[in-house]
């Protein structure tokens, strides 16, 4: 079961990873980059991707990163995650990007560099 | 989410753009965390105040909404990225950096903040009663106020804060209820640990505990201790909870911290044999800690650059106490408003690696800071630099 937590639509490729996110450490608040080495998306670029990842960890800051990212141009198109958390919560409804949580499940289905559809508003929210 | 009539209205725009907003993050939060309303909270504290944190989008963010936002409930703030008291100390500061930094201190003071610029409110306020609902962002101060303040709080985030901080309220979510189980118990397996083996204990629960841990295998640790163990659960994970216990009876996954555990964090986070320089105080030093800390360095001197930071209202209080005398004889430098983490008081251009004994710093100088780390406990850093 998906629960929406910030609507929006969008397309584009899967960038997914298995570590849990901790937005103002690992990632460069302009460029998208991921720049801590123990994840499996190091020097990877999360911008205009659908980032999928299990869940935001580490400081409520990485509410801003994500904003940053968003007015440089360089946010995620969507977020989906397994758990939800409170700073990408956050950090996504004041940068207007779509978030969904969804179950372990439908999360292994979701493939690393697939194109993916996602649709808040439309029956199966995404395919 | 079921909304008050009156809270609908705010969401719907009906009260102006800022409240509007306002809302939209606290249900965006509440579904996030499962809440089924919102409620009351007394006092907000509030994150993203360092320019290398929030950047030029969080400072023009903060500059539109402080002129009509206010808060309406109790709100302190977190550091600053530096100490506008000592910025000649620090020729490597720009004044680009200078002037972002004091139109983010002017704007949450337009909001009507209390100008705290401290991690450590907990240190500077005596704490509400037992049970109060409070809305805590930055993250060792959160795990402070539930686990050892009795206060109930969410890991906030630093834009549900502000939303709490303008509206009074924030989500029911889990761990603001009364009954909360704790699925997980972490064995504490070392002897005497120092605060620095506390910092690798708080960091381990964070990773692999979930909402809240138990502690069992711990006796009474000092304030120095309790406050690294939150700092480094904050940093790792989206725990916001522990709580010390003396048995292992119940049904909870029992998770040992032993020698193995710990060399695999100390490893992960120290990365260098010495340190340029040295810094205390993430999270910001507490009366007691500066008192302990003026007696520990009692005709002994420091043979390098140390940064000693605490909140400025701690640092009046040192002073009238006279604590700050032996420490700035010994050549420490207080600092008050800002922390070792992702403070540009550390010149990269000079600095290859940072001594400290704070876990959570660490992490923010090896991963933000760019520096590599050298981590001892306090007692060691004293032993080893200082003649």
């Amino acid at each position: 079961m998906s629960k929406i937590i910030v609507q929006g639509k969008a397309q584009g490729k899967i960038l997914k990873t298995t570590s849990p996110i901790n937005f103002l450490g690992a990632v460069d608040k302009r460029t998208g980059m991921v720049r801590d080495e123990k994840y499996d998306i190091f020097e990877k670029s999360i911008k205009d991707t659908v980032l999928v990842f299990p869940h935001g960890i580490g400081s409520s800051v990485g509410a801003y990163t994500i904003y940053s990212l968003k007015s440089h141009q360089s946010a995620p198109l969507a977020m989906i995650c397994q758990k939800a958390d409170l700073t990408v919560a956050s950090g996504c409804a004041l940068a207007n990007i779509p978030m969904i949580v969804v179950s372990n499940e439908e999360f292994d289905s979701l493939n690393d560099g697939n194109q993916i559809t996602v649709d808040t508003e439309s029956e199966k929210i995404f395919n | 989410m079921e909304l008050a009539p009156e809270e609908k209205a705010a969401l719907n725009g009906e009260h102006g753009e800022t409240l509007q907003t306002a809302y939209r993050i606290l249900v965006a939060t509440g579904e996030a965390t499962n809440a089924e309303r919102l409620v009351p909270i007394k006092w907000a504290h509030l994150s993203g105040v360092n320019y290398n944190t929030i950047g030029d989008s969080g400072e023009e963010f903060l500059r539109e909404l402080s002129k009509d936002a206010r808060v309406k409930v109790k709100a302190t703030v977190n550091p600053m990225g530096i100490d506008f008291d000592h910025i000649s100390d620090f020729n490597h500061i720009d004044d680009e950096f200078i002037q972002k930094q004091a139109s983010i201190r002017d704007s949450y003071i337009r909001m009507g903040v209390e100008p705290t610029f401290s991690c450590t409110p907990y240190d500077i306020f005596d704490l509400p009663e037992k049970n109060t609902q409070v809305s805590f962002a930055e993250s060792n101060a959160a795990i402070f106020a539930n686990s050892l303040g009795g206060l109930k709080t969410n890991k906030e985030s630093a834009f549900s804060a502000l939303a709490s901080a303008i509206t009074g309220k924030s989500p029911y979510s889990d761990l603001r209820k009364d009954e909360v189980t704790i699925p997980m118990t972490i064995r504490m397996k070392m002897d005497n640990p120092s605060e620095l083996d506390f910092g690798m204990l708080g960091f381990f629960a964070g990773k692999v505990g979930d909402m809240s841990v138990n502690i069992s295998g711990v006796s009474q640790p000092n304030r120095r201790s309790c406050k690294a163990l939150c700092g480094g659960m904050g940093t790792s994970g989206t725990c916001a909870k522990f709580q010390f216990v003396d048995n292992e009876d119940d049904t909870s996954e029992k998770v040992d911290f032993g020698k193995e555990e710990m060399n695999e964090i100390y490893d992960e986070l120290n990365t260098a044999e010495k340190g340029d320089l040295i810094t205390l105080g993430s999270p910001q030093l507490g009366l007691e800690e500066l008192s302990d800390l003026s007696k520990m360095l009692k005709g002994k001197l420091f043979q390098k650059r140390c940064m000693i930071f605490c909140s400025r209202s701690v640092q009046e209080q040192a002073r009238s106490l006279d604590y700050t005398n032996e420490i700035e004889r010994a050549g420490g430098e207080i600092l008050s408003d800002c922390c070792t983490c992702l403070t540009p008081l550390i010149d990269t251009n000079e600095t290859d690696a940072v001594t400290t004994n704070s876990i959570k710093g660490a992490y923010y100088l090896k991963n933000s800071t760019g520096v590599d780390v050298n981590l001892k406990p306090l007692s060691k850093i004293i032993e080893d630099e200082t003649k």
